[in-house]
């Protein structure tokens, strides 16, 4: 089996910590992994990207080929848009639903939603799930959380012990909170 | 066996310090700067006292692995491409004196220029200098390589080039990982005719370095990651050829692996050693019908090929439009010059804008550019000419403050050039990193003529664009422009904020209409950089 996933975002939303902790549950199941990512201006408010390749068979290139991405994983829905070329036809867009505009020309968002919504897509406002739980911080988790059905690959169990994993030398409460924001989303796919 | 997950980067350091690493040279540059970052907070690394501290710049960086080596232990010198030519005088002579312990220069390939002002390809730098030149297809490879590297370059007693390109740098995998070798021994060379380069020894040397080629062609031949592979689909079908360097070979396989039904056969030649094994290639074109040159960057080995074989036989690549003639390659790209049908895609998304990188909210950067905007307008013929770091972004809107950037440290000599044909006002914006990199040199040009320039050195207290590294020149500014020169009522210290936008605009009216070199300096620390700091200071205090 072979999951390849797109991660995306812009700067400073926590995209890569997403992919360190699906790095650290796949580690850990002992499939094979790739992960390559593009973060040479993030830090200023530029798109960031990671492509994650997961299979039980060796991996060859670190790039995911286009239309071959199982999931796109989004923490802002028209960065979910731009790598539409790499989603394979039965494959599936999770987004945050909420525009991160810091650009002027940000395209309208009715229209920027209309056009997702002619694709395979789940969405989800998981900056005001994060707030709810007062951990404005751990929306990527609540993402993490809302994926890990899709990721197949990887049990959510195995993803949920990865966020343990990987938050645990910040302390307890930041495992917790990061935990129940992974729970949260993982309820809201269900949904 | 232990198995860690490491990007490209991560397995080249820990590769080095497994190798028995006694020391890393670098200036920072993108996809490269991980590497040092690595070894400078390694654990191994630190107990086994590699030095590591960051060079002002990628000559002093291979000169200093140069005299390491010269006691005879092994060292590192990384550097993005484009250090390649600010270290070429040092690296190519490197290969004249030979070595006495390992070296291995780390050139690290931006194909598509995510992060770079060009694409040019290391490997001409290798073949220039004629020293063997190593190519990873993985991160476990260049895990590997290293030591081989240094065992080579010890073995030959001269300098080995290891280049990488960016998706590998910043790609991660599970690297398998070896026991830490001990470090050289002090052993300072003794045949001084080797390393003193008067014309007398260096042409000896030169002839030796002609000699050694057979033995470097040899060792490309007997290299382990240096393979034949065939597949053979069908006896119908035709034999074609493929070469294959360093991350191309992953695109090949993949591409191979994605067509159905195929009748064609394939020698493929995974080329991660050079000089490229010429009898191997030689044997392809006997017996494949073409031959297919998968290289990242530009077309090295490509025309190489050319040169074996006769005019009409068939060789393929990016200079015969097979594959793009610029650009990286990638599994798309390489699949369809392999002749495999695209996968059925959705089509391009209509509601989509760009997002360029911009200069971080806060940053003390905006503020000069504000400052330098108001003030510039009042002057017909004024030219701000940039260089390269953060600041460069004040060349997009809303600023578009930038008449140049071409690489580190023209924004100095350019203004001052420009000045010289009667320019004014001449203006030139660095930052502080860059500034000691390469700008104090055209600073002593300015002062010498006593041109008519003005230079903003927006100093961050650090090196921003790659993500915060020391700045060598850090509280140093006022002291190196005094020493070059500059009179001292016209070196001025300024701090970038809103609320001083009348004084900063005032102090730049002032020093453009002074003839002659004035030097100002905005002075505050980069958000980002401060923001870490903050953090170290908290963690620090919680303990
Ligand atoms: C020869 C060369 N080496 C390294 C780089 C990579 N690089 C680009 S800008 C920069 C440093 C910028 O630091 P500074 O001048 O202090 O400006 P800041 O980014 O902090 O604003 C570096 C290392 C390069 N472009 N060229
Ligand atoms: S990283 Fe620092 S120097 Fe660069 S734009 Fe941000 S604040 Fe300015």
């Amino acid at each position: 089996m072979k999951k390849d996933i797109i991660l995306c975002g812009v700067g400073g939303q926590g995209i890569l910590s997403i992919a360190t902790i699906i790095g650290e549950a796949a580690t850990e199941a002992g499939i094979y992994l790739k992960q390559a990512e593009v973060h040479g201006m993030s830090q200023r408010g530029g798109d960031v990207q990671s492509n994650l390749r997961l299979s039980t068979d060796p991996i060859w290139s670190d790039q995911i080929p286009t239309g071959e991405a199982d999931v796109i994983i989004s923490m802002e829905p028209m960065e979910a848009l731009r790598y539409i070329s790499y989603l394979r036809h039965d494959g599936i867009i999770v987004t945050s639903n909420k525009p991160f505009v810091n650009i002027p020309n940000y395209p309208d968002e009715a229209a920027l939603k209309s056009e997702l919504d002619t694709l395979p897509n789940v969405q989800l406002d998981i900056e005001a799930i994060a707030a709810e739980l007062k951990s404005a911080k751990s929306a990527n988790m609540v993402l993490l959380g809302m994926a890990a059905p899709y990721i197949g690959i990887l049990t959510v169990e195995q993803l949920r012990k990865a966020v343990s994993v990987i938050f645990a030398r910040k302390g307890d409460a930041v495992v917790e909170a990061n935990l129940r924001a992974f729970d949260r989303g993982v309820e809201a796919s269900k949904k | 066996m232990e198995k860690r997950l490491l990007l490209g980067d991560e397995a080249i350091a820990l590769g080095a310090i497994h190798a028995g690493l006694s020391g890393v040279y670098a200036y920072p540059g993108t996809p490269s700067t991980e590497i040092t970052e690595f070894i400078q907070t390694n654990k191994e690394a630190i107990e086994r006292g590699v030095r590591s501290r960051w060079c002002t710049n990628e000559k002093t960086a291979m000169e200093a692995a140069l005299g390491m080596s010269y006691c005879g232990k092994r060292a590192l010198v990384c550097m993005k491409h484009v250090g390649m030519n600010v270290c070429a005088d040092a690296f190519v002579n490197s290969a004249i004196t030979g070595v006495n312990g390992g070296v291995v220069v780390l050139a690290a390939d931006d194909p598509s220029m995510h992060s770079s002002q060009n694409e040019q390809d290391s490997r001409f730098y290798g073949k220039f200098a004629m020293i063997p030149i190593f190519e990873p297809s993985n991160q476990q490879e260049a895990y590997d390589m290293m030591s081989s590297a240094f065992e080579l370059s010890e073995r030959l007693k001269e300098p080995v080039l290891l280049r990488v390109v960016t998706r590998l740098a910043h790609s991660r995998a599970a690297v398998e990982v070896k026991k830490a070798a001990d470090q050289n021994k002090l052993n300072p060379a003794t045949d001084n005719a080797h390393w003193v380069l008067l014309p007398g020894n260096a042409r000896r040397n030169y002839l030796d370095l002609i000699d050694k080629q057979n033995d470097m062609m040899k060792a490309s031949c007997e290299s382990s990651t240096n393979d034949i592979i065939t597949i053979n689909n069908s006896d119908k079908g035709k034999w074609i050829g493929i070469v294959a360097c360093g991350i191309g070979y992953n695109y090949v396989r993949e591409a191979l692996n994605g067509i159905k039904d195929n009748e064609d056969n394939y020698m493929i030649m995974k080329l991660t050693q050079y000089p490229m094994p010429v009898e191997g290639i030689k044997q392809m074109a006997e017996v494949c019908s073409e031959i297919l040159v998968v290289e990242d960057g530009q077309p090295v080995v490509e025309e190489e090929v050319k040169k074996l074989v006769d005019t009409s036989y068939k060789v393929e690549g990016r200079l015969t439009g097979r594959l793009p003639r610029t650009g990286e390659l990638n599994p798309d790209n390489v699949s369809l010059g392999l002749g495999k049908e695209n996968n059925p895609l959705f089509k391009p998304a209509k509601n989509l804008a760009g997002r360029p990188p911009q200069l971080c909210q806060g940053c003390g950067h905006r503020d000069v550019y504000t400052a330098l905007g108001e003030v510039v307008k009042e002057y017909e013929n004024a030219r701000v000419f940039g260089d390269i770091g953060c600041y460069t972004l004040g060349a997009l809107p809303p600023f578009k403050a930038l008449a140049s950037c071409v690489d580190m440290g023209a924004s100095i000599t350019m203004a001052k050039g420009a000045a010289d044909a009667g320019l004014w006002p001449a203006i030139a914006v660095i930052g502080d990193s860059t500034f000691t990199h390469s700008g104090m040199t055209g600073l002593l040009d300015a002062v010498n003529d006593n041109s008519n320039v003005t230079i903003i050195i927006s100093d961050n207290l650090t090196t921003g664009m790659t993500g915060g590294q020391d700045s060598a020149g850090l509280n140093k500014y006022e002291a190196i422009c005094l020493g070059l020169g500059v009179d001292p009522d016209h070196v001025r210290v300024v701090v970038p904020l809103p609320k001083n936008m009348p004084e900063i605009t005032q102090i730049l009216r002032e020093e453009i209409n002074y003839k002659g070199v004035s030097v100002i300096i905005p002075r505050r620390e980069c958000i980002q950089v401060a923001a870490r700091h903050a953090r170290e200071r908290a963690k620090q205090n919680n303990k």
